[in-house]
């Protein structure tokens, strides 16, 4: 291992134009004679759009247009899109509703935008707003999931009846039925995994720009997947042809999957911009943001575990409730079914697995992939059942899950997914040792002592990411392929430009591709430039979500990196007059193998420009190539989570005094990266089991719906963490990597609430366990004591 | 309309604002300082925490005109020239940031937090003050370790 090579701690190269306030996020852009966008947004959850009078707004000082949905739609664009098509059981499509920019007629959610003033301030934009009267017919509104599927609730979409949006399943209900009659244990718990908001710290925005005489547009904006963003804006939205629209995401504050996803107001800054031949700014404020970034989780489960004589489990049978909001977000349809049910084989060998999974509209925001995406729920659902099953069976958790661990690579799970490595003893066993859970009694014994109670839990999770490959995801109903590019541009000088599709929001990429290209070329990393999230310099990408950019972005660049090597050696072959299969390639160094011949990799750099010393008619002069990647597998990092905390009796309230993480993620390219990733996700598992809650109600207004009200887990929630790794290698990719951006807020939640439930002697409590939520499960379980 | 005279960063500025322009507004829009960030609209994130007359003070929350004649600092000025600040330096030494956004928050804090809490801090008095700092990428492990290295090294 190098200094800057793979596997070393290396210091991020993003941090110093951070550290000293010189980033660019897409709010810092300012273009000359830019203007402000505000839009107006329902107040309510359910109404029709019976009148809007925008006469006074439109004169009031600084406004230069205000349009509503019915502008909008004048010009006849597409509608916002959800791309991945799932079909019920049935076999008819999913009913997706159509989801116009600016909502004309009706809206469907508390935060639905149906106009939008353009100012010359942004506080002219908004007083402007304020005189804009809008006549509602208010509707019912329906909120929970299980309400809106019931005979006798509203129906939110004409294409949907029931609010039903597909009723999916995998497995055989039959011979699934038959397993579990044979078990002579069932464990049945009811979940529910609470609805989240994503809260990056940046706000959404974008500044969108027209060029008159070139008619070609340009949009800064905060995006995960800037190539994704153009394609659906130009190909299925139709604001600006592909060729005509250029989409930059410069420095993103944060995404955890909620900058995916194409919005309504970067569509209309950009539709506004060619109508008012001004560059449009909108910058979401918190508030704005609660309201209309895409929500996480937000399912409904009853799940059974069935286990036969021996403690090995028999068979499994869930049934869920996914609620979508009021439209489908572009990922939504794939994250409760794909991304979901093909994980409830967790880390055992379980011969039977039946889940059918219902999707539903509901007047709230919609809810799409966060942080994990349908594989924290998929964990919660297992590791509960689990530690449960434990308890009722009377055996140790960590011994149960060992009597069920898969064992054998690769393994194909009865859910499609086929494990391809991994070492659960390992990860659970390492976990163990480094948490001192053999001194649990007697810390156990020392918090009684204090009043208080003790509990460990554990999560032995496993997730799947890097979704691939193309042609499996095309056949389940993905509108793209999930391959990622990549172009190495070696310069005259020998400095590398890395081109990629993967896009970096605090990922550090710019420093841990760069360590690859160190490693592989011999050059120093501060040679190394990694360029993404602009669509006129990467030529396409697929953008980084579900913890793919190891997995998928950096195998391309190892493809790129093949490529430029061997042509590289070509030259070097020429110019040390020398077979091409003699040249050795190391340490930056071409020598013909045998003899002290040699060129370095800056020298042979220029040559490859200057073209005199080698037939360019055999080889073009240059050195730069580019590759796609196509994975064969998701990858399937694994480990074990355990969570240990003190209640307190009187309060509820939970303090975590310990945490351990082993995980494993393949190789690792950046332990210190790594490591923050992993804190990161621990961070938003805790968050989701103890604080965080999108609180609806009845009549659909958001009650968390800012910084006041929402819980966001500050550093006082937190030990300091113990993170370690155990490794086993991914054979289908290159590198050997997993990925290591959702572990830990797929392992936490079940990790907090297996401690919780352990500590207070019951099983029926929800997330988030807030300390009203841990005092009302004591009391009901142990009334006697309580009172 | 208000007139604001105030010294950012070392170097004196006078304007005409709009009596509603925040002291973060006139910092990013017209002197186009954008590395204090706004990134909540009631006062909890502390993205947008600057230093008036040497104290943290949170700029989404105080109007331009409140600060006139003050002295103000910015993420931009804790640098020596090309120098680091020991606080900076600390969050990169220990990754103590991810996506940067809360970060100029973070460090504007955490060396407010030095001038007033001494340079020997330990976990539960850092993670206590950061009670007014939202970081959503890093779990606050690594901010944590970087403020109190830093905090040592502000002692030098």
């Amino acid at each position: 291992m190098t200094a800057t090579g793979i596997g070393a701690p290396v210091r991020r190269k993003e941090d110093q134009r951070f550290i000293t306030g010189r980033g660019h996020y897409t709010d810092d852009h300012a273009r000359p004679g830019q203007v402000y966008a505000h839009f107006i947004r329902s107040p309510h959850a359910h109404a029709k759009l019976t009148k809007i009078d925008t006469a006074e707004a439109s004169r009031m000082p600084g406004v230069i247009a205000v349009y509503t949905g019915e502008d909008f739609a004048v010009d006849k664009l597409g509608s916002l899109i959800c791309g991945w098509m799932v079909n019920s059981r049935d076999g008819s499509p999913m009913n997706m509703a159509p989801n116009p920019a600016l909502a004309a007629g009706k809206v469907n959610h508390v935060g639905d935008a149906y106009a939008v003033v353009i100012a010359e301030t942004l506080a002219q934009a908004k007083d402007a707003a304020e005189k804009v009267v809008t006549d509602f017919e208010i509707l019912p509104a329906v909120i929970d999931p299980v309400e809106a599927q019931k005979k006798g609730c509203h129906q939110i979409h004409e294409c949907a009846p029931d609010n039903t949006i597909y009723r999916w399943h995998i497995g055989d209900p039959d011979a699934n039925a038959g397993a579990m009659k044979k078990a002579r244990h069932v464990t049945r718990l009811d979940f529910i995994n609470n609805r989240l908001v994503p809260n990056a710290l940046e706000p959404r925005a974008a500044v969108a720009e027209y060029d008159v005489g070139a008619e070609h547009f340009t949009l800064w904006t905060t995006s995960q997947n800037p190539h994704v963003a153009r394609l659906v804006i130009s190909a299925f939205i139709g604001v600006a042809p592909e060729h005509k629209l250029r989409v930059i995401a410069p420095d993103v504050g944060g995404g955890f999957g909620s900058k995916i996803f194409i919005y309504p107001e970067e569509v209309v800054c950009l539709w506004a911009a060619k109508k008012v031949a001004r560059p449009v700014k909108w910058t979401a404020d918190r508030s704005e943001a609660f309201v209309t970034d895409a929500h996480g989780r937000d399912h409904v489960t009853h799940a059974e575990l069935g286990f036969d004589e021996n403690n090995k489990i028999v068979g499994m049978r869930v049934k869920t409730i996914a609620n979508l909001g009021a439209y489908m977000s572009t990922f939504s349809s794939a994250v409760p079914t794909y991304l979901y049910a093909t994980l409830l084989s967790g880390q055992y060998d379980i011969p039977s697995i039946y889940c059918e999974v219902d999707s539903v509209y509901t007047n709230t925001v919609p809810v799409d992939a966060y942080r994990g995406a349908g594989r924290p729920e998929a964990t919660f659902v297992v590791e509960r059942l689990m530690e449960v099953s434990a308890r009722e069976l009377g055996v140790d958790p960590a011994e149960l899950r060992r009597k069920n661990f898969v064992r054998s690579f690769p393994y194909q799970t009865v859910v499609a997914s086929l494990y391809d490595a991994g070492d659960y003893d390992a990860s659970l066993a390492k976990a163990m040792d480094i948490h001192d859970v053999k001194g649990f009694r007697q810390r156990k014994r020392e918090s009684a002592r204090r009043g208080k109670l003790r509990g460990l839990g554990y999560s032995t999770y496993i997730e799947a990411c890097g979704v691939a490959p193309s042609a499996v995801v095309g056949s389940l109903g993905a509108g793209v392929g999930l391959w990622e590019s990549a172009e190495v541009r070696v310069n005259p000088t020998g400095s590398v430009e890395v081109l990629t599709g993967s896009h970096a929001h605090g990922q550090g990429h710019e420093t841990t591709f760069a360590q690859l290209v160190s490693e592989r070329l011999g050059i120093p990393i501060d040679n190394v430039t990694v360029v993404h999230g602009d669509t006129d310099k990467v030529q396409f990408g697929m953008g980084t979500y579900g913890s793919r950019s190891g997995a998928v972005g950096m195998s391309a660049i190892v493809k790129a990196l093949d490529k430029v090597e061997a042509k590289a050696k070509k030259i070097a072959a020429h110019l040390l007059e020398a077979a091409e299969g003699d040249i050795e390639f190391k340490d930056g160094m071409f020598s013909v193998a045998g003899t002290d011949k040699s060129i370095g990799f800056g020298d042979l750099a220029l040559a490859a420009y200057v073209g005199h010393k080698f037939p360019t008619s055999e080889i073009e002069p240059g050195l730069k190539e580019g590759a796609f990647y196509d994975p064969t597998n998701f990858t399937f990092p694994a480990g074990c989570h355990i969570c240990e905390l003190e209640v307190d009796p009187d309060t509820g309230a939970v303090r975590i005094d310990r945490w351990t993480a082993v995980d494993d993620f393949g190789t690792v390219i950046n332990p210190m990266i790594v490591e923050g990733q992993v804190h990161g996700g621990i961070a938003q598992g805790v968050g989701q089991a103890l604080l965080e809650h999108a609180v609806y109600d009845k009549d659909g207004q958001l009650m968390s719906g800012s910084f006041m009200d929402y819980a966001m887990p500050r550093a006082e929630n937190f030990p300091t963490f113990q993170v370690g790794m155990t490794e086993t290698k991914c054979p289908s990719n290159p590198l050997g990597m997993k990925g290591c951006g959702e572990a830990g807020a797929i392992a936490a939640p079940a990790a907090v609430m297996n401690a919780i439930t352990n500590a207070i002697g019951t099983e029926h409590i929800d997330m988030p366990a807030t300390p009203a939520a841990v005092w009302r499960a004591l009391k009901q379980s142990a009334p006697a004591q309580a009172a | 309309m208000a007139s604001v005279t105030m010294t950012v960063n070392g170097k004196q500025t006078s304007a005409d604002v709009d009596e509603r322009t925040l002291l973060v507004q006139f910092l990013r829009e017209n002197l186009r300082l954008t590395g204090t960030h706004v990134g909540c609209d009631t006062s909890q994130c502390g993205a947008c925490v600057v230093h008036v007359d040497g104290v943290a003070r949170k700029s989404c929350t105080t109007f331009a005109w409140q600060v006139d004649g003050a002295k103000i600092t910015t993420i931009e000025g804790v640098a020596n020239g090309s120098t680091l600040h020991p606080m900076q330096e600390a969050f990169r030494e220990h990754h103590g940031l991810q996506c940067g956004f809360c970060t100029p928050g973070m460090i504007m804090a955490a060396i407010d937090m030095v001038n007033r809490k001494g340079n020997d801090l330990d976990d539960k008095t850092i993670r206590h003050e950061l009670d007014g700092n939202l970081c959503r990428c890093t779990g606050y492990h690594n901010i944590v370790k970087a403020i109190a290295a830093g905090a040592k090294a502000m002692a030098k």
